[in-house]
């Protein structure tokens, strides 16, 4: 199927959605209004953003000596770097590792890129037990499903849908709509998970190259559990996420979480530098980080699409968004959804197969707003709705350009460049417009799916104009 | 992927990112922010904060904690006490209510993971200090207080010294020369345990500890 077939039909079976469409309704308004309470001095929040701003740009400038940076300082603290140029050299990477360290279960924290490389189904296609530990993904594991949205995968799913899940696979553990007991339920599920895993995954919120630095956000706890009671630890994450400085960790921390979920911090900030020395006594006897380019070193050639590359995955312009809080993030068809989604997706994945997403955009600007690090989402979706009808139009390394490209829409537009650049032409084009307006066709394609067609007056303005004794033009 | 593959994947990726026109971008001017507070401001801003996500906050003299622990800890029902090796581990060893079971964390962990995980009510330690802005706990675990002692444990009672608290933590990490000697692990814990991944309802206790009680020795 065509990728605008498929992504129009994605979209139509979640409008028919009313129970997630209720869901990110609330939701997103929520998440808009406590983002909003967090900032309450504009200037404050200005100054702060070209903060961020300034520190992703710089770093994303120094990448290449950056990473060489944190490559040898992790060395040195002990924590082995691999790199990886695609998501299948990533996960074979971990499965290595695992394989070699005799690691049969593993517990993960959250991470995305993971979620790019489809790890857990690579790795249970190798008799490894995958669990996800975070509540959403757990549940989201539990039914089969993609995250939603990249800060809160689960929350196209209302309680009632995670008490019938919880109760379908943990019969024994008794039936309950609370929400507080399905918190400790699912506590009491993984603690034994956590206690008897041989192994922990878990993402990178940022690598200071620097100090060898891993940093891990998070408010349930899992994520440091999965980093420090398991033998082993293997961190994931892309190369984008280097910074230059420790000292630029705390204004981008202080905007991540206030962005994100509107909390002045989450419950746990967690730096990791090392494996166990020889006189601790518990952490990850090894830890192993996977450094996955997957397209973003391509992203990064083109001066004005590597601000893609600043995002810190906050999802604040997936929180605001318009098209997302309608459709949610299942219809986009791909790990990232929204804005930053429609930026991210068709150049990771090619516009061949994604470029659609692309029109999932009023260009309302709400989420160049809200971008903690200014990226400009309505210009690069804008860019990429142009790099995707015509292949000619920059030196980029996208794939796919001119994909979306369809003859009789380049042909209306080199019909409609005829006739108004040349006022002889428009005044013809006009008269046969107003005179021949029974001729008009009455479907035009998306345009009449939903509204009637577009008649011409019988007579143009101009004309009445003319009979009302104005001047000519 | 073997070794050989694995160092073509860094040369290329090292390549493309050098064989680009990027303008150069200038380097972000320094954050240190100082809001000048007081003490007792700062007390009381951190004490808002971890209260406003259910942290529990308690002042006393700075000879007084060990007092209030054995008072407080049996009349809440919590007798298996996980202790780390620091002086002040020790003096409440020395001066600990009898009814109290104290665990020492004196192992390295393969050899009581399930008991650890099992059998503690509460795990007790220092702080390197807190952050006011953010209501925020500063901990280094060291082999004297190792990691899980302050994340298995499903209460989680922390000593924080009222004079080691700073403005916010970029202070803290200029103040205290992070960038010089980052331990193994270094955290920042900003109230117990929590969730909001059902439909964004807060519910607390989730996987880390479902209680933090905060003691500032003043």
């Amino acid at each position: 199927m065509h990728q605008t077939e498929a992504f129009h039909q994605r979209i139509d079976k979640a409008l028919h959605n009313e129970q997630a469409r209720t869901s990110f309704r609330s939701t997103m308004s929520g998440l808009m209004q406590k983002r909003a309470a967090q900032f309450p001095d504009n200037d404050e929040l200005q100054a702060l953003r070209d903060q961020a701003r300034a520190i992703r740009a710089h770093a994303l400038t120094r990448q290449p000596e950056l990473l060489e940076q944190l490559e040898q300082k992790l060395t040195a603290n002990g924590i082995r770097v691999h790199w990886a140029e695609t998501a299948q050299q990533a996960n074979e990477i971990i499965y290595q590792i695992l394989h070699a360290a005799d690691a049969k279960t593993l517990v993960k924290g959250k991470s995305m890129v993971s979620e790019e490389t489809e790890l857990n189904h690579y790795l249970e296609q190798r008799n490894i037990e995958v669990l996800e530990s975070d509540l959403g993904e757990f549940i989201i594991q539990l039914a089969h499903e993609p995250p939603s949205h990249i800060v809160a995968p689960a929350i196209h799913k209302n309680v009632k849908q995670v008490a019938e899940l919880f109760h379908q696979f943990f019969p024994e553990l008794g039936y309950t709509e609370n929400i507080d007991e399905l918190t400790l339920l699912a506590r009491q599920i993984l603690r034994d998970k956590f206690a008897n895993a041989d192994a922990g995954i878990s993402g990178v919120n940022f690598a200071v190259a620097e100090t060898g630095t891993l940093c891990l956000v998070e408010n349930e706890g899992n994520g440091r559990l999965s980093t420090t009671a398991p033998r082993l630890h293997i961190a994931i994450t892309g190369i984008e996420k280097v910074v230059a400085k420790l000292s630029d960790i705390p204004p981008l921390l202080n905007i991540l979480t206030k962005s994100a979920t509107g909390q002045p911090i989450t419950t746990y900030f967690n730096m990791i530098s090392r494996p166990r020395q020889p006189d601790e006594k518990d952490g990850p006897q090894a830890v192993h980080l996977v450094l996955l380019d997957n397209q973003r070193s391509s992203i990064r050639m083109d001066e004005e699409l590597l601000d893609t590359l600043r995002c810190i995955r906050c999802g604040a312009c997936i929180n605001h968004c318009p098209v997302y809080v309608q459709v949610g993030g299942h219809a986009y068809g791909t790990v990232y959804p929204g804005p930053i989604g429609c930026v991210l997706e068709p150049q990771r994945l090619g516009l061949e197969k994604t470029g659609i997403l692309t029109s999932a955009c009023t260009m309302c600007g709400a989420c160049a707003e809200v971008c903690p690090v200014r990226i400009p989402l309505p210009k690069l979706i804008n860019r990429l709705r142009a790099e995707s009808v015509n292949a000619a139009r920059s030196e980029a390394h996208i794939n796919g350009k001119g994909s979306l490209r369809k003859l009789t829409e380049s042909q209306a537009w080199a019909i409609w460049r005829l006739l108004y650049a040349s006022p002889r032409n428009y005044r013809l084009f006009r008269w046969f417009a107003t005179r021949l307006r029974g001729l008009t066709p009455t479907r035009l394609g998306a345009w009449t799916r939903y509204r009637s067609s577009i008649k011409p007056a019988p007579r143009s303005l101009q004309e009445l104009a003319q009979q009302e004794g104005f001047d000519h033009e | 992927m073997n070794e050989l593959n694995q160092k073509t994947a860094r040369d290329n990726i090292l390549a493309r990112l050098r064989n680009n026109r990027m303008t150069q971008s200038a380097s972000p001017a320094p954050y240190l922010p100082s809001y000048g507070w007081s003490q007792a401001e700062k007390i009381q801003r951190l004490s808002e904060r971890m209260q406003a996500v259910r942290g529990e906050v308690h002042r006393m003299p700075r000879t007084d904690w060990v007092g209030w622990l054995n008072q407080e800890l049996p009349k809440r029902k919590l007798h298996n006490i996980l202790l780390g090796e620091t002086a002040n581990a020790e003096l409440f060893r020395a001066q600990a209510d009898a009814a109290l079971t104290l665990h020492r964390y004196d192992r390295v962990i393969e050899d009581w993971k399930q008991d650890l995980f099992k059998q503690v009510d509460v795990g007790i330690t220092d702080t390197l200090g807190g952050i006011a802005e953010s209501g925020s706990l500063i901990l280094w675990p060291t082999p004297q207080e190792p990691r899980l002692l302050s994340l298995v444990p499903p209460v989680h009672i922390a000593l924080l010294e009222a004079d080691k608290i700073v403005d916010n933590f970029a202070q803290a990490m200029h103040q205290q020369h992070w960038s010089e000697h980052m331990p193994t692990n270094a955290l920042l814990i900003s109230g117990p345990s929590k969730t909001a991944d059902i439909e964004q309802t807060l519910a607390y206790g989730i996987h880390g500890p479902k209680q933090l009680i905060v003691l500032i020795l003043e």
